[in-house]
């Protein structure tokens, strides 16, 4: 995805592909959705699918200070120099849509520290249905729902389920127990988003997250083509 | 110039960061400090006539073309708390980036280039409405009213405070808010014959301890 | 001391350090009078130290008092006080000024540990405390304010301490606190009833290179690295008696 270049002078302007030297920038993925989908750990399992082919770092931003930037430092999934935490004044949704400067300052200091890289995921705080990021922040975005959180979500819409680049239906293992419909879910999907593509996955399952990871690499072509 | 620009400016939507800084009213409130509108507008007072004070005199300065080098190092020494720096700092960057969106001019620019981790805010909040046209009292109004708008609009988040009456606080302080911004000034006027000590230098000990105190919990709601 | 004048008290007093030439601190100049006399007390190693004796009750209103310590080069100077200083009313109208300037050489140090100053009811002062320092200089200043005696409002107090290094402002600001001070000076922002409250500074060459961490002391007091070799330990306590004993706990941690 390209943007417009329509700025002039260094630095200023958020959604400009190239670096203050001209270089290009690492390409930018948001991953919001709802609390207890699965962001964090959609987000751990594509650093350690990624990280021995790409150099990437993770932005978060949390409800309450670095609860999710820990997470990912615990279980060590990129060296702590690549994970910064956006403090977000109890308000992630506006920290990825409304003022996305201390988010930009972060992805912007991660490439200044430990760059050149190639893709920064930057993980919103659980939010509800209608947060999406800024395109002044990302180039793409992964809209993360869970089978659990109730097999209507895709049917209720709103703009993470309709305008999200990707999709990410999570937790498929659970809906037996959780008695959700898998095929219905990804019908209203498809009937809500028409082209736009849906990934049911299931971190625990054998290709976990894979399929995302392959939808990341497919966004980096094209970004860096 | 346009005095509607000073509207832009002082937003509270203004894309500068501003939202995830309670200006240390989370510390005072899990201090049992605040817990009523009562408290906050006490709090908010105090805030103005100290901090909000300063950094109304600091943009003034920075509206009449003092050196800006010299006023972030007054800034530096009125704001002991390393924590409280670094968050000026912080919003100063975050500032200059939508300043230079909206204003885009040489002066800013420069600004960017001589301080590429951020400057005080209120110096780069003077420079915006320099650029933007405006005179130094609109730039100290714009700071003194953030002195005390942001702990209001955090209070209302962190004690489910009714905005009706949060917001009626600020409007209560509005004269007082006038006030101050006349003495910011007249003494940002007089920088240029008795140098930067001439500022105002007005302390919140509770304020800057507090600071110190909120940077050091592994948990909480605002960056400050 | 320069006398009574019908607005008040003028005094002066100055002191002025130097090395001896013996590995000692001479003080070729200890000149102080009324209520600020000076008395040299015995040195301990190399430092040399001197007590202000109050010798009047006062800064009372209309007075003005100047202190002034010089420390050359190789000089070391305690500076401490027999007792607190009591700002109390006076006849005279208008406020009493206090003014301290301290002149510190590279090489030199100064310790500055004056006893507590009480704004008693009434009381209207300002104070202005300025210390100068060469490149290499080293400082312990420490200032306490105590508003009111025991059980009694406070009076006026303002109090302003600037230090500078190099020419370099390290630390500027003002406290102003007491009946007719800008508002919420007693509220949640500021003091929030607490009636002691200290400033601790000290200017440590090596602080260049190695700086302290910041420390919070709890939520009313911190030790805070400022923008330069130099630390200041803030704190507010209910009495004097505690605020000494965390400035003192802080002047241990930092060695």
């Amino acid at each position: 995805m390209h943007l417009d270049h329509t700025h002039h002078g260094p630095a200023a302007v958020s959604a400009d592909a190239h670096r203050p030297d001209g270089a290009r920038r690492a390409l930018r993925i948001g991953l919001g959705g709802p609390v207890g989908s699965g962001k964090t750990a959609t987000v751990a399992a594509l650093c350690r699918a990624l990280r021995e082919e790409l150099s990437l770092a993770v932005v978060t931003n949390d409800i309450y200070t670095r609860e999710d930037a820990e997470f990912l430092l615990r279980e060590a999934v990129l060296p702590p120099e690549r994970i910064t935490a956006v403090e977000t004044g109890a308000c992630p949704h506006t920290a990825i849509r409304d003022d996305i400067s201390a988010n930009l300052e972060a992805v912007e200091d991660l490439e200044d520290a430990v760059g050149p890289l190639d893709l920064i995921l930057v993980e919103s705080g659980g939010d509800n249905l209608t947060a999406t990021f800024s395109r002044g922040l990302v180039d793409a975005q992964i809209f993360v729902i869970d089978v659990a959180g109730g097999d209507d979500i895709p049917r209720k819409g709103g703009p993470g389920v309709t305008t999200a680049d990707l999709l990410v239906v999570n937790k498929t293992d659970l809906a037996p127990y959780v008695g959700s419909d898998l095929a219905g879910m990804a019908a209203d999907a498809k009937a809500q988003r028409a082209e736009l593509p849906v990934i049911l996955q299931s971190l625990r399952g054998d290709s976990g997250v894979s399929d995302v990871a392959a939808w990341v690499r497919g966004r980096l072509a094209a970004w860096t083509a | 110039m346009t005095r509607a620009a000073l509207l832009v400016l002082a937003d509270g939507r203004f894309p500068a960061g501003g939202h995830a800084h309670s200006g240390g009213a989370e510390a005072a409130v899990k201090a049992g400090r605040i817990s009523s509108a009562a408290d906050l507008e006490d709090f908010c007072r105090g805030r103005l006539h100290t901090a909000g004070l300063v950094a109304g005199a600091l943009a003034a300065a920075a509206v009449l073309g003092l050196e800006p080098r010299e006023l972030d190092a007054a800034a530096d020494a009125r704001t002991p708390s390393p924590a409280l720096r670094a968050t000026a700092r912080r919003l100063g960057r975050q500032l200059l980036r939508a300043a230079r969106t909206c204003w885009p001019c040489e002066e800013l620019d420069l600004l960017a280039r001589e301080f590429p981790k951020g400057a005080h805010q209120p110096v780069v909040l003077g420079l915006a409405a320099r650029a933007a046209g405006l005179e130094p009292a609109d730039a100290a109004h714009c700071a003194v009213y953030e002195s005390v708008s942001g702990p209001a609009t955090a209070a209302v988040r962190l004690l489910s405070l009714d905005p009706f009456d949060a917001t009626g606080v600020l409007a209560r302080l509005a004269p007082e808010l006038d006030r101050v911004v006349d003495r910011a000034v007249a003494a940002a006027r007089s920088v240029p014959d008795d140098g930067v000590d001439a500022l105002p230098a007005g302390s919140g000990p509770l304020l800057e301890a507090g600071a110190e105190w909120h940077a050091a919990w592994p948990v909480r709601l605002f960056a400050s | 001391m320069d006398g009574v004048t019908a607005a008040g008290v003028r005094a002066r007093a100055r002191i002025v350090a130097r090395g001896d030439g013996r590995g000692g601190t001479a003080l070729p100049v200890l000149d102080g009078a009324g209520p600020l006399a000076l008395r040299r007390v015995r040195a301990r190693g190399d430092e040399a130290r001197v007590m202000v004796v109050g010798a009047m009750s006062g800064p009372l209103g209309g007075d003005h008092l100047r202190l002034r310590a010089e420390v050359a080069e190789g000089a070391r100077l305690h500076v401490g006080s027999a007792a607190a200083t009591i700002a109390l009313p006076g006849q005279h109208k208008g406020e009493a000024r206090y003014d301290v300037e301290l002149d510190v050489a590279g090489g030199a140090e100064l310790n500055w540990l004056p006893e507590q100053l009480i704004s008693a009811d009434g009381s209207d002062l300002r104070v202005r405390t300025r210390a100068e320092l060469a490149p290499g200089a080293r400082l312990v200043l420490r200032e306490e304010q105590v508003l009111g005696r025991a059980g009694e409002e406070p009076g006026r107090l303002t109090s302003r301490l600037t230090v500078r290094l190099a020419g370099r402002t390290l630390l500027d600001q003002e406290l102003s606190c007491g009946p007719g001070a800008p508002g919420g000076w007693d509220g949640p922002a500021v003091l929030g009833g607490h009636r002691s409250l200290g400033q601790l500074i000290v200017v440590r060459p090596e602080f260049a290179e190695a700086p302290p961490a910041a420390r919070s002391l709890g939520e009313c007091a911190a030790l805070m690295p400022l923008a330069g070799p130099a630390v200041l330990v803030s704190a507010l306590a209910p009495d004097a008696l505690r605020l000494r004993r965390l400035l003192d706990e802080a002047l241990a941690l930092l060695g």
